[in-house]
């Protein structure tokens, strides 16, 4: 960076938010340029999207504001003076907090000593969370969120735990919070207060920068947008004047279509492929359904409503205490995921970065891992197979950026998400049971997974589709379950309106 | 989506980009052992150079077990234990069935309180470090029961022949050290092309990501588990072959050093990544620094202080180097 002038907090207004301007910012990971001479201002108080194609250089640029990452060139500056960001603390300091999408909080602790973390007031014990209660109240008040500050972070629904996270920022006096895709993780009732909170924040002068995927959702919320493509700033502009299209065109640089495609209709004589007798585990109660060949089946409910813990069960990876499952008629022995796979099962699971990728290895291992054995001979793997087979999935999944031996951990999350469900491909299963199957990537990605879906149903596979974004699981599915504490409690053919199945979804 | 975006945002990707993190150590050995030759007329010798790699026999199997425990995630602390008690077992058939006997029923003993300790590990579910370091307190008093605490030694008509791993062997390296070097070779390309290699990265990088792909991950880390234990064996089949006897407190700590090892050479402690070679990169550049010691007549006190310091590099690097590629 430039000849650095450092603004000390004081300098930024207490109570108003600081005009941001970065200038140049550029950003380079060995031979790849992410990010590129990217220059644009936020006003105070203003909602700003940040939006673009997965890889574009989103995340990149809000850790650099947040201090996670520097920047090789260019330069951030706060109502004109350049501040020199080098560490988060650079960023807390100058009122800028960064929410990315794997939350910093200790979930051992409580909600009230996750928001004051480190910054406890330090005036004996007893005085000290008196004040910090009273505190956390006012931050309650201004947010309007229903918190318990003696709960256990790591017992909460992620999204009370965003908004753990999002006290935590204000506790800290942030005036300008950076939140990466907080949407994608949410369902729609979290989501409505995530975005209502937003609007309530900047009304009384926070600056919010927000990255994020849903299109609507950004255009209904922001007052600007600025578009990133290939690490470059196309656009930044009042999003008054755009629609989805118009932005995605910005994105992509060319047309491109977006709605669901169209489902073709499960043959008439279609046999039933995947069966659930009652299965019940902890988490879910006597779950049965079946699933035809060339079907997808939606399953909805709120988050918490047992929709992955059914799959988990079924895919014999969670342990269950009565029930079982057939494939084609055939009873799937033992409680083994092993066994299975075997059957023609396959998995793509709710988190990428828990259950899904081996982060430290590259996305063409990755990919391999559940059918390893198909292309191996007396132990050793038939490298040249795996690499044309890989290639090949590669390409119709369009993962992008994957460079040879590299870890899947430089991949963006949209590429990364797209490796997910490549791993399952490269051996077309009998039944695919996909879990928040687009979480993270961006419109044409989607409409890229959904195609897929879609064609993979044509071709035979029975499909299980969970997702917490109802106009996925009812554009794609034949037919839906609804899942509430752990039962299916209700049934729905593809001509379900929204209101339906949100309704059995929260009733009691 | 084809799109000339796609071209523009994949550069020219160079075939060989120089990275530090992989190739630094290398240099660094290549480092003492010019300044090695430079300045002693004795390190560059054939004599010089077979008595490296004897040095190296232990410390180098050793080394090539823990790494496939490392990157599988878990460690064996249990390793000299095993070493002992297989030894002290060797030695026992020996004067009973004959020298052949003594060396197969040392690697059976191995192998099998290598799977004993995976099994104890996967089944109770604790800590690796604390499992294997309390397996270990059980083997070497198990060491002590079997021998009463005493030296065992074999038959003073088998002594020559109880040797063998002493002898010189190809390119006149001793033998013990053209099986260390097979082991390296052979675990080498075992984590390198085989599925089961593939899988222990798997276990190690993401145990719950490699069980939701099918894997058996108990199964893999009993596995390496009795690899440990096998290349724990043929450690002590060298070193009592060397001794010409085998005791309760044999390579006591020699585990710590073999971990030390496998981190120099750059292999993440945090499982999941690494490699073979750089086992055999860490152990070359322990055993040339004390061998230069030796050579130049420093004080060996001092060789501890750069052992330690070294190891702090290469964790410190490691952090910072894992922290950036996550990121
Ligand atoms: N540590 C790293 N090493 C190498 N490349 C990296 C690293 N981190 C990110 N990249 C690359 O930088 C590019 C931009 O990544 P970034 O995460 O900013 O994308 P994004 O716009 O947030 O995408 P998404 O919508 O998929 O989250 C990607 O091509 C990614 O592969
Ligand atoms: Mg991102």
């Amino acid at each position: 960076m430039a000849i650095q002038q450092l603004a000390t907090p004081e300098h930024v207004h207490p109570g108003r938010a600081p005009e941001i301007s970065v200038a140049g910012i550029g950003k380079r990971y060995g031979s790849s340029t992410v990010l590129q001479g990217v220059t644009l201002s936020i006003a105070p108080g203003e909602i700003h999207g940040i939006m673009g194609e997965n890889g574009a250089g989103k995340s990149t640029l809000l850790k650099i504001l947040g201090g996670a990452i520097v920047a090789d060139s260019g330069t951030v500056a706060l109502d004109g003076r350049t501040v020199r960001i080098t560490a988060p603390r650079d960023s807390i300091s100058n009122g800028i907090s960064l929410i990315s999408q794997e939350l910093a909080l200790i979930p051992g602790l409580s909600v009230l000593e996750n928001v004051f973390l480190g910054r406890w007031s330090n005036t004996g014990s007893l005085l000290r969370s008196r004040k910090d209660a009273a505190h956390f109240a006012r931050l309650l008040e201004e947010t309007g969120f229903t918190l318990d500050p003696r709960a256990i972070v790591g017992t909460l629904p992620i999204g009370q735990a965003q908004q753990v996270e999002i006290l935590k920022a204000l506790a800290r006096g942030a005036k300008v919070l950076c939140m990466d895709e907080p949407t994608a993780v949410l369902n729609e009732a979290e989501k409505a207060q995530l975005l209502q909170v937003i609007r309530k924040l900047a009304s009384s002068g926070t600056t919010v920068i927000l990255v994020s995927h849903y299109l609507e959702e950004v255009l209904g919320l922001v007052d600007r947008v600025t578009v990133l493509r290939d690490g470059r700033h196309i656009v930044t502009e009042d999003a008054a004047g755009h629609t989805p299209e118009s932005l995605v065109g910005l994105m992509v640089g060319r047309e491109v279509d977006f709605v669901i495609p169209e489902i073709p209709p499960v043959p008439a004589g279609a046999k039933t492929v995947f069966e659930a007798v009652g299965l019940t585990s902890t988490k879910v109660k006597d779950v049965s359904f079946t699933v035809r060949q060339g079907e997808i089946l939606g399953l909805a409910g709120l988050v918490g409503s047992g929709r992955s813990e059914a799959l988990l069960a079924a895919f014999g990876a969670d342990r269950i205490t009565a029930g079982h499952v057939e494939i084609n008629g055939r009873r799937i022995r033992g409680n083994s995921i092993r066994e299975a796979i075997k059957a023609g099962i396959g998995l793509v699971p709710e988190s990428r970065k828990e259950q899904g990728l081996v982060m430290s290895r590259p996305a063409s291992e990755n990919i391999a891992l559940p059918t390893l054995s198909d292309r191996s001979l007396g132990g050793l793997v038939r490298v040249g197979r795996e690499k044309t087979a890989v290639a090949g999935i590669t390409r119709s999944v369009d993962l992008r950026g994957a460079r040879k031996g590299a870890p899947i951990a430089n991949l963006s999350g949209g590429n990364q998400q797209k490796a997910l469900f490549a791993k399952w491909l490269l051996n077309p299963p009998a039944v695919l049971m996909v879990d928040e199957p687009t979480r993270g990537v961006d419109i044409a990605a989607k409409a890229l997974i959904h195609g897929l879906i879609v064609e993979l149903a044509a071709r035979g596979t029975a499909v299980i589709v969970v997702s917490s974004e109802l106009e996925e699981v009812i554009g794609l599915s034949h037919r839906i379950h609804v899942m509430r504490q752990g039962r299916i409690v209700a049934e729905f053919d593809r001509n379900a309106s929204r209101d339906e199945v949100m309704t059995s979804a929260f009733m009691k | 989506m084809t799109t000339a975006s796609a071209a523009v945002s994949a550069p020219a990707e160079k075939k060989f980009k120089f990275n530090v993190r992989d190739f630094g150590i290398v240099f660094g050995l290549i480092a003492i052992m010019l300044f090695l030759t430079l300045n002693t007329g004795t390190f560059l010798t054939d004599r010089n150079f077979i008595n490296l790699f004897d040095q190296a026999a232990i410390v180098g199997l050793l080394a090539a077990a823990a790494t496939l425990c490392i990157i599988s995630g878990v460690f064996d602390l249990s390793s000299t234990a095993s070493l002992a008690v297989s030894a002290i077992a060797g030695v026992m058939i020996t004067q009973h069935f004959g020298v052949a006997a003594g060396f197969i029923g040392a690697l059976l003993v191995g192998a099998a309180l290598g799977t004993l300790t995976g099994l104890i590990v996967v089944s109770t579910k604790v800590n690796s470090f604390i499992g294997t370091l309390a397996v270990s307190i059980i083997y070497r008093g198990l060491a002590i029961v079997i021998t009463g605490g005493a030296i065992v030694a074999p038959l003073p008509e088998q002594l020559f022949a109880f040797q063998t791993w002493t002898w010189p062997s190809l390119f006149g390296l001793t033998a013990g050290s053209v099986l260390m070097l097979a082991m390296t070779i052979v675990l080498g390309i075992v984590l390198w092309r085989t599925t089961f290699g593939r899988r222990i990265y798997a276990v190690g990088g993401n145990l719950e990501a490699a069980r939701l792909s099918g894997i058996r991950t108990g199964s893999i880390h009993v596995a390496v588990y009795a690899i440990s234990g096998l290349c724990s064996a043929m450690a002590g089949m060298i070193l009592a072959s060397r001794a010409g006897s085998a005791q309760p407190a044999m390579a006591i700590g020699v585990e710590l050093t073999a971990i030390a090892a496998v981190v120099i050479g750059g292999t993440s402690i945090l499982g999941g990544q690494g490699a073979m070679w750089r086992a055999f990169v860490g152990v070359m550049i322990l055993t040339v620094i004390s061998n230069g010691f030796n050579l130049l007549h420093w004080d060996t006190t001092y060789q501890q202080v750069v052992t330690g310091v070294l190891i702090l590099v290469a964790v410190a690097a490691d952090g910072l180097f894992f922290r950036k590629a996550v990121r």
